[in-house]
Formats: structure tokens, C-alpha cells, sequence
């Protein structure tokens, strides 16, 4: 550890760490804007200015920027010394001279580190009376509002957009007081990153424009810590409420997963949540076959007079529910009746996904990990469109080769400017092979397009060249084979080769591959890290949970008198004529928060909770069981299905489910019952967790409009609402202050009134949280586990003369079923397209634009072509028909439909 | 026994002083324009209405008795919904004091009695005038540097023209 001295008193920090750091470390309110933790430091904004001194006869001193030094054993500075202060109060006052006067209509207000800033320095009364440069603004899309004249051009955005996010279609303008930050024309923002632009900027000109709809500000805001339901990686946020329509979701840190950054999916696709076709009340379908209201009791005693009448029951799990519904799902059919709710491929990769995690061989990184990767191999996975976060890490681990070099220079790392001049173009090695370009190709050393089988085949051959005792590989196609050895010297030369997969491969095959890589880095000295990416959010959980139960097409397969549908629209797990003939006789029962073909088809039907109206424990790909919990407290009669199975349960004389009223006893009934989540009590602290002997406050202290906010419908203050399964009031009463990691509903301190207050919370800036990070893994690597590898190598990709391989194409607005409920997601989505070779699509005498015709999922469907000349031939992807997706891959015939769409 | 003759004394020579009762309501007692009665939304000298629904009102209110929801129209915010229970107010003037547009005022009236409680629950049209207050010139958008329907970037009070970023010239 490194001592220095500010202002007499004697502090510690890493060696290494830049001044700011160590002294925001320490507890000081040293004002900043150009340093973020995740960008490092380019000294531009001027406003960290310490006094440095030469040693303690020194009196006189010099004024330093504090980003900008790397802290010296013993060096003595001052915060307070009055040249410094007078210094950072003059550099905010030059920084607001163009600062508009408008406050008041800004979403940043009230949660604006230039606010912040500006008070901490002391600066008060405007001086300035000339006038203001202005500029005008953009419209960047449906997530971003753009408003310039608030820029005090402290370079973040383009530094985050460009250099850490890899966008290319926003920049710097202009010069001297002119700069301009945006795009070159008008136009949506295409980074899957955008919405990070809204917590990296310290000022209002980036505000996010869905929150804008329903705008209020961050004090009036009921916060819960939550996790993110869009994809598989368990991104930690905060959802926000106020008057029971979800306001807005922001980043939770979390500094094993998420860090400072979410993708715009899951930013922005809340809107499900507030969305109209949310169900409100139980629906029974009456003897005009048509579906009416029901109240709920009625609705128990229905399900539970049928539970009790059907000799068969079958129960259809989610992967997008949590584990405490799921598995009273399982409690109440029997673990034999409980399916994976999925399409038959997919619940065929999971389990082979569970038996490779199982193994205890393969270590499974976490997000953080994969940031520090120092060679990184992709098998089939389009990360930036199934999990951008996942992206965004690889693009640091990449991006880290700089700093090996930096470090030989003796630069270090936060030296931003410093180490991209040296380091320019220096990455370390990343290979993606997938069958269409990747919006990481452009800083993979090798982008390779094959088929699946020959994706897989590639990673069987590196496999076999790492280690000579994994199966190999004949007859490789000679373009791939001269890769093979590139590749596996790269993986043997990293200290922490981290190997990329997934269920959205659509393919064992590949998935094999992948854990033959890891394995045979194992067995040549390494972690053997493996990534393989789940599509939902407890994906992970119900493979846990199901234990090799099939999946729908195994469930619908049982003819049972009553079938139960949790949380889940089965159309888009299966053919929809195969699930009419295998429901002709059964009934169906469904659990959902919104109406969909499923409830729809359903006799009986229980309003379910979203995710922000209950708590609960998802499982993310990377093993870790997180706990979320709720902001919104309905008016309506929504339940957890946990609940609702439970009071049908009992209701029908089952004796699992008499215990089953509270959150915490669920998770303990889960974790006897299952030896696999044993731990899950431990995730977070239980509801009777208290502090000082109050619940936390889920309200910041000056939350307003108690007393009128429900005035209009009756003057008299409603009692609030009493939360039975978690530790948060739901008020601004109780306790604020430090909580335990997994408990933060928004982050705050004193004088820190923005996301930049994250730094009072961690253990270490840019570190883990105090109190270590939530969450826990359910699947650790073993020492001395013993595997076996997979031998079924496939045969390499034959295209035919008469059909194509038609896969999908992912998309990372669209795809997702809860997030492409939100209106702002839909405006994002584009139509269905096919992609083709350029020689294919000659071949079928057809141009990109032209519309064409493929019979998927039983059904016609008409799409776009798209030519992508990067494809091998025989492949077809598609794209954007996400309902059908469960039938792919799988061969087509196309036929061109003469219209020109273009 | 003189103590209490003195002070009947006393009260007997209250006949002679000047009155300072007042025959409310017959008679209306004078009440200064700065006096915290009755709350209103005014006004900008153009007619339009001053609050930009920026919630500082409400969270200045001790008793939280102000709530209100922002909406937008063409880059000019104003609250799709601004509703008091007269019935917490406390008449501190608080609110007042954090409107930074003058929209929120207290006026000198204060005669507000209700029979049924839940009418003391003031909504926007309740409070909403036609007029300006007490302060007849001020207009928020004329100073800050929004766009509103009318007022372009650089129209504003002590604003440059908006610049042109594909120019190098100073």
C-alpha cells in the first residue's frame, strides 16, 4: 500500500492508483468531471486541482491535477489549501458560463453531478454578464434526448461511445468553445450502448427519453434493487416507481457482473410493465367459450377443484420466471410432470449445458473475469445481439493488450490519453467464428463465417491441437484448418484464455466444441474458463431445477387432463398446430403478467406479477443466484404464481404448499428441497432483516407528495402498503444509510446526488461493493474434478442444391418477448429479413430488398432478403420472426415472391 | 376584593378605546398582497402557463401536500396534472419561495372553508389564474436556453445565435 498526506492526516491506497481516486478512497469530496473509473483519467475538465508539496518544509506548494498524479509514497498534499479552492471554484465558474438557466426543465435536475459539483465548490452567484453560446440539438432516437447547450465538454460521451463501446456513428464537432457531441446528422444512436450516454454524462445533455414520458424526479421515486429479465447475464439495476407505474430502470453496480453499464435492452425495455395489455384480474372461459372476469376466489376454487379432478397433471416451468415459481410449480405437479418450458432444441442444450457447468472442470467466468481475459475464442455466439453486455466485456479484454504494453512502459493504466497513443492498436488476440459478420469483428484478429457444424468442427480441431488427448478432427476444410493453429497458440500463449458460447448457437455441436477447448486448456494448465450464454433471464435456474426433464414438446406429449402454463407463451416455444392437437383435451391453466396467444388459448387464467411487482431469485449464466425485489405495490389483484399455486394448493388439500405465504419460506422450502440451491437463503438477507431495528427506507428522504398524491381519490392518507417478503418499508421511513450490498433501492449520499455517488459505496473505486458484491455462484470449478471429453464430432456443412440451412439471425431489440412489449423497443425493430450469399441469392434470381418466401414453423413466411456476402454458402439466417424461432435451424426451400420492397 | 373591582374598572374603560374588531364578513379586513393565504398558479405575460412542473415546489412543501406529473409539449413542459390538499397545507409559503418561474404564489385570500373535507383537494384547474401575480414581467423561457414553439435556440435573453458545427471560424 501506498501512504500519502492530505491536509496533515496520513491516508493509504494501491500502488499505482491516480490522486482522485485514492482521495475519493479516503473519503474526501474532491470535485470531478472528466474521470470516470471505467474510462481513466485525460485531465480535460480541470476541476480536480489539489496542491501538491515538494516535502513538509514545503509551504508554498503547487497546484496539481489530482487525476492526472499517480500518488507517490509519502507525498503530502492539501484539498483545502485556499489557491486550490479558489482554483476549482474559478474553473465551475467558467464551466457554467454558457451553462443554460434551465434547471428546472432538465431531467438531469436534481441528480446532475454538475449540480453537485457546483455546490461542492462553492460557486453560487453568476458573474457573467455577456451572452451564451447555444447550439442546436439532435434527435438521436427513441431512447436518447439530446439537449447541447448544457455540454460542458468534458469529453466523456464520446470517450465512452467510441472508445469503450466501440460506436462509430457518434463524435466530436467543431472547435475551441464550439464542440459539438453527437451524430453527424440527425439520427437514432446505433449502439446497443447507447443508453449508458445518460449516466456518463455529468450534466442534462444526454437524459433518457422514455423516463422523460412519465418524468419525475429522483427524490419522488420508490426504488428496489433489481435484476435485469432481458437476457441471461443478470445485470444487477434499480427499478424505479412512483404512483404504481414503473418510471425508469438504472444501473445497479455490481463489480463482478455488471459494473457502470447496461445495454439499452435492458434500460429501455420496461415498458411492458406499465404496458396496456397487462392482465388485472383471474379470466375463466364460460360456457360461450369466451373468456370473462372472475374474482380471485372464485378463480382459486376453480383451479383448485381441477387440481383435485385431473388424474394427470403437467406443469410447464419459464425460464423468464423466478426460481420460487418455478419450483412451486414443480412442488405441486410432482418433479416426474415439471417441464422445462422451452422448445425441444433448447431443452436439449440446456441440459447439455448443465451437464458441462455440472462437471466442475470448466470454470464459468464472471463478467468482470471476461474483462480481464487475455485471449478470447467465440464459437458461434453473436454476443452484441444476444448479450451486449457480455460484448461490452469483451471488448476491454481486447482492448487490454494496451495496457500490457502501457504497463511495460511504466504508464499506467488510468492514463488514458497516454496509453492509447503508445498502445494505438495493440489488442489482445480475439477469434469470433460465426456464420454472419458481428458487430465485434472489427477488433477480432480473426473473423471466420462457417456453418455451425463447421464452427463446431473448428473448435474440436483447436481443441485437439491443445491438448492431444481430445478427439480430433479429420478433413477439415483448408481455410479453417490454416486458422486452427492461429488460434490455439493465441489460447496457449494467454495466462487467462476465456472460451464463448451458448444456447443461441442453436447447436450441441458447438456447444461441445466449446467445452473441448476449455477442457484441453485445462489440461494444458489453465482455468479453462467458459462462457456459454443462456436467452433468459433464469434460464440457468430451470435447467437446474428440471434436472433433465424435457422440454414442451415432452410436456404436451403427455396428453394430461390439466396443463399448467407458468409465466410463459408456449407458442413460441412450439408449432402452434402441434400445441392445439395436444391441448384438444386437456386444460389449460395459465399464469402471465401480459395476454398473449397463450392466455388467450386458456380456460382459466391468474393475473401474475412482472418482475417489478414481486421479489424473487433468478439464476444468471454465470451460476449466480440474484435476488430482486419490488417496487410497485398493485392496486390489482396481481399475485406471485407462487401464490396463486399455493392458495389453489391448499385450497385442493396439498400439504407441500401450507407454508407457502411468505417469500422467505419459500426459499427455504426451495433450498431443503433441492440440494443444488442449498445456499439460496444466503443470496440476500431475509424480510425480518433489520438495521437499528427499522426497515430500510425504499423512499429517499424527501419524497414528495404524501399527502396528496392520492387525494383525488380520497382525501384521507391510504395506510401504506406493508411488504411481507422483503426488509424495505415502503416508505421514506426507516432506516438510510449503509446496507448490506444486495439491499441498495438507490444510490445516495451526502453532497452526491448523482450515479457518481456510486464511489461512497465501494470497497475499493471501480472494486467490489463494501460488503463484497451481491449475489452468489452456484457452480464453482472443482481442483481436482475429473472430465471426459465430447467425441461426436459432426460432419462439416454440406450446402444443398435445392434448400438452405436456415438459422436464426439474433437481434438484440426484438427477440426478447417482455422487452419487445415496450414501445420504444418496437420503434427499434426492423422487419423480418433473410439473409443470403451474394451467389445464393443470384442463383434464386433475387436482389437484396426483394421479398421471399420460406415455409418455418408451419407456417408462410414472407421476409426481406438481405445479401450478406460474408456468408458461406447453403446458409440462410433469419432474422426477426423471433415467434418462430423455436423451428430453427433447420432446411427451407425459398422461393422468390416477385415484389420489390425496396 | 380591589382586585376585582379594577379590573371590572378596566373593562368598563374599553368602551371608550377605538375598536379593533372588525364586522367580518360585512366589512373586509385589509390583508397585504405578500400575506400567505390561499395558493394559485399564475400566468407568463403571454398567457401561457408558468409552471414547468419541475417538482421543486412539491418537494419543498413540509407537509407534502403538493403532487403534480410532468408532461411535454414541443420542448415546453407543464404539469399534466398539479393537485394541493388545501386540507395539509400549512400556508408557510415555502413553495413559493422554490418556484423558480414565480408560477406558484400565495394570495391575500383566505377564506377557503369547506364543509366536506375532500373538497379542499385543489386540482389545476382550481388553481390555475388568468393573470400574472404578483410579478407582471417575468418569462421563464425567455431567459433559459430551451427551444419552445416561438423561441428558437439563441432567441433567448443574452443568447448568441445557435453555432454552426462545420464552421472553424472563431
Amino acid at each position: 500500500m501506498t501512504t500519502f498526506v492530505v491536509d496533515g492526516k496520513s491516508f493509504t491506497c494501491k500502488p499505482g492508483d491516480n490522486l482522485l481516486q485514492a482521495c475519493l478512497h479516503a473519503g474526501f469530496d474532491l470535485p470531478y468531471f472528466c474521470w470516470h473509473p471505467a474510462l481513466g483519467s485525460v485531465g480535460a475538465c480541470r476541476q480536480c486541482a489539489v496542491k501538491q508539496y515538494a516535502s513538509e518544509d514545503d509551504k508554498v506548494g503547487r497546484l496539481t491535477m489530482a487525476c492526472m498524479t499517480p500518488v507517490s509514497e509519502g507525498a503530502r498534499y492539501s484539498i483545502t489549501d485556499p489557491m486550490a479552492t479558489a482554483f476549482r471554484a474559478s474553473v465551475i465558474e467558467w464551466l457554467m458560463v454558457n451553462h443554460p438557466h434551465d434547471c428546472p426543465v432538465c431531467e438531469e435536475g436534481g441528480e446532475c453531478h454538475l449540480q453537485d459539483m457546483t455546490v461542492m465548490t462553492g460557486h453560487a452567484y453568476r458573474r457573467y454578464r455577456f451572452t451564451k453560446r447555444t447550439h442546436r440539438n439532435q434527435d438521436l432516437g427513441p431512447f436518447i434526448k439530446h439537449e447541447m447547450n448544457r455540454c460542458i465538454a468534458c469529453y466523456r460521451c464520446v470517450r465512452f461511445y467510441r472508445d469503450y463501446a466501440g460506436g462509430r456513428d457518434f463524435d466530436v464537432f467543431g472547435a475551441h468553445d464550439h464542440v459539438y457531441f453527437g451524430r453527424y446528422a440527425d439520427g437514432t444512436l446505433e449502439s446497443e450502448f447507447s443508453g449508458n450516454l445518460v449516466e456518463i454524462c455529468p450534466t442534462g445533455v444526454f437524459t433518457d427519453k422514455t423516463f422523460s414520458m412519465h418524468y419525475v424526479r429522483k427524490w419522488d421515486m420508490r426504488g428496489a434493487p433489481s435484476i435485469c429479465v432481458h437476457c441471461g447475464l443478470g445485470c444487477n439495476t434499480i427499478t424505479n416507481e412512483r404512483e404504481g407505474r414503473l418510471r425508469r430502470i438504472v444501473n445497479r453496480y455490481n463489480g463482478s457482473v455488471n459494473g457502470y453499464f447496461l445495454c439499452d435492452r435492458g434500460r429501455f425495455g420496461y415498458g411492458f410493465v406499465n404496458g396496456g395489455d397487462r392482465i388485472h384480474a383471474p379470466l375463466a372461459r364460460g360456457d360461450d367459450g369466451r373468456q370473462g372476469t372472475i374474482s380471485s376466489d372464485d378463480a382459486i376454487h376453480r383451479f383448485a377443484a381441477l387440481l383435485r379432478s385431473s388424474s394427470r397433471v403437467v406443469g410447464i416451468g419459464s425460464p423468464r420466471a423466478s426460481l420460487e415459481s418455478n419450483f412451486a410449480l414443480r412442488a405441486l405437479v410432482g418433479a416426474e410432470n415439471f417441464y422445462l418450458g422451452v422448445s425441444a432444441r433448447e431443452s436439449r442444450l440446456l441440459r447439455l449445458l448443465v451437464g458441462v457447468l455440472d462437471s466442475g472442470a470448466i470454470h464459468i467466468p464472471s463478467l468482470r473475469e471476461a474483462q480481464q481475459a487475455d485471449a478470447v475464442l467465440i464459437l458461434g455466439s453473436d454476443l452484441s445481439n444476444t448479450v451486449p453486455r457480455a460484448a461490452l466485456a469483451v471488448r476491454q479484454a481486447v482492448r487490454g493488450g494496451s495496457f500490457t504494453l502501457a504497463a511495460a512502459a511504466k504508464i499506467p493504466q488510468w492514463q488514458d490519453t497516454a496509453v492509447r497513443n503508445l498502445a494505438g492498436d495493440a489488442r489482445r488476440p480475439l477469434f469470433v467464428a460465426t456464420p454472419v459478420a458481428t458487430r465485434l469483428d472489427d477488433i477480432a484478429r480473426l473473423a471466420l463465417r462457417a456453418a455451425p457444424a463447421d464452427i463446431a468442427r473448428l473448435g474440436f480441431a483447436v481443441a485437439a491441437i491443445l491438448d492431444p488427448d481430445a478427439p480430433a478432427v479429420s478433413d477439415l476444410p483448408a481455410d479453417l484448418a490454416a486458422q486452427v493453429g492461429t488460434i490455439a497458440d493465441a489460447l496457449l500463449a494467454a495466462e487467462r484464455p476465456l472460451v464463448i458460447s451458448g444456447v443461441e448457437a442453436g447447436d450441441e455441436s458447438v456447444v461441445q466444441a466449446s467445452a473441448n477447448v476449455a477442457l484441453a486448456l485445462r489440461a494444458s494448465g489453465k482455468s479453462g474458463a467458459l462462457m456459454l450464454n443462456v436467452p433468459e433471464c433464469n434460464s440457468l435456474g430451470l435447467a437446474l431445477m428440471a434436472n433433465g426433464q424435457g422440454g414442451l414438446e415432452a410436456a404436451l406429449a403427455q396428453s394430461a387432463a390439466l396443463v399448467i402454463a407458468l409465466e410463459n407463451d408456449i407458442y413460441r416455444r412450439a408449432e402452434a398446430t402441434v400445441i392445439e392437437a395436444a391441448l384438444t383435451s386437456s386444460y389449460l391453466v395459465a399464469l402471465d403478467h401480459s395476454e398473449g396467444p397463450t392466455t388467450r388459448r386458456a380456460d382459466l387464467v391468474l393475473p401474475a406479477t412482472s418482475f417489478a411487482e414481486c421479489g424473487g431469485t433468478l439464476v444468471s449464466s454465470e451460476g449466480r443466484a440474484q435476488r430482486f425485489y419490488q417496487p410497485i405495490f398493485s392496486k390489482t389483484d396481481v399475485r406471485e404464481s407462487w401464490r396463486w399455486l399455493g392458495a389453489a394448493g391448499c385450497a385442493a388439500g396439498y400439504k407441500v404448499c401450507e407454508n407457502w405465504n411468505t417469500l422467505d419460506n419459500m426459499v427455504v422450502a426451495l433450498a431443503g428441497a433441492l440440494p443444488r440451491f442449498s445456499r439460496l437463503p444466503d443470496v440476500a438477507p431475509p424480510a425480518s432483516f433489520r438495521v437499528a431495528g427499522s426497515r430500510i427506507a425504499s423512499e429517499p428522504r424527501r419524497f414528495s407528495g404524501r399527502t396528496a398524491i392520492n387525494a383525488a381519490h380520497s382525501v384521507r392518507d391510504p395506510k401504506p402498503p406493508v411488504s411481507t417478503d422483503s426488509p424495505f418499508s415502503t416508505t421514506m421511513e426507516g432506516y438510510h444509510g449503509k446496507v448490506p450490498s444486495a439491499l441498495f433501492p438507490f444510490f445516495w449520499a451526502p453532497a452526491w446526488n448523482s450515479v457518481q455517488s456510486i464511489n461512497k459505496f465501494q470497497a475499493e473505486i471501480d472494486g467490489a461493493l463494501e460488503g463484497g458484491d451481491p449475489g452468489i455462484r452456484l457452480l464453482e470449478a472443482r481442483p481436482h474434478a475429473e472430465f471426459r471429453y465430447y467425441t461426436r464430432i459432426p460432419e462439416g456443412f454440406v450446402p444443398r442444391s435445392d434448400m438452405w440451412f436456415a438459422f436464426v439471425l439474433p437481434r438484440v431489440f426484438g427477440d426478447d418477448e417482455q422487452s419487445a412489449r415496450a414501445v420504444c423497443i418496437r420503434e427499434r425493430m426492423a422487419g423480418a429479413i433473410l439473409a443470403l450469399n451474394g451467389e445464393d441469392a443470384a442463383l434464386l434470381g433475387v436482389v437484396s430488398g426483394q421479398s421471399v418466401a420460406c415455409e418455418i414453423g408451419g407456417e408462410q413466411q414472407c421476409l426481406t432478403l438481405e445479401v450478406h456476402p460474408e456468408m458461406p454458402h447453403g446458409l440462410a439466417g433469419i432474422a426477426g420472426l423471433a415467434t418462430v424461432a423455436h423451428a430453427l435451424p433447420t432446411f427451407v426451400r425459398i422461393t422468390p415472391t416477385g415484389s420489390d420492397e425496396s | 376584593m380591589l382586585s376585582v373591582l379594577l379590573t371590572l374598572w378596566y373593562t368598563f374603560l374599553h368602551l371608550f378605546h377605538r375598536k379593533v374588531t372588525v364586522s367580518y364578513p360585512d366589512e373586509m379586513p385589509y390583508l397585504a398582497p405578500r400575506y400567505r393565504g390561499r395558493i394559485v398558479l399564475t400566468r407568463d405575460p403571454d398567457g401561457e402557463e408558468r409552471c414547468v412542473s419541475c417538482y421543486l415546489c412539491a418537494v419543498a412543501c413540509p407537509v407534502d401536500c403538493i403532487s403534480l406529473q410532468k408532461a411535454e409539449e414541443a420542448g415546453r413542459w407543464y404539469p399534466e396534472f398539479f393537485r394541493i390538499n388545501f386540507s395539509r397545507c400549512i400556508f408557510c409559503g415555502f413553495c413559493e419561495e422554490a418556484c423558480p418561474t414565480y408560477a406558484i404564489q400565495l394570495t391575500p385570500d383566505f377564506e377557503m372553508s369547506e364543509y366536506n373535507r375532500q373538497n379542499l383537494v385543489y386540482e389545476k384547474q382550481d388553481l390555475l389564474i388568468s393573470g400574472t401575480g404578483k410579478y407582471p414581467d417575468y418569462n421563464f423561457y425567455r431567459v433559459s436556453g430551451l427551444a419552445i414553439p416561438g423561441k428558437d435556440k439563441g432567441e433567448a435573453e443574452l443568447e448568441r445565435e445557435a453555432i454552426d458545427t462545420r464552421s472553424l471560424l472563431p
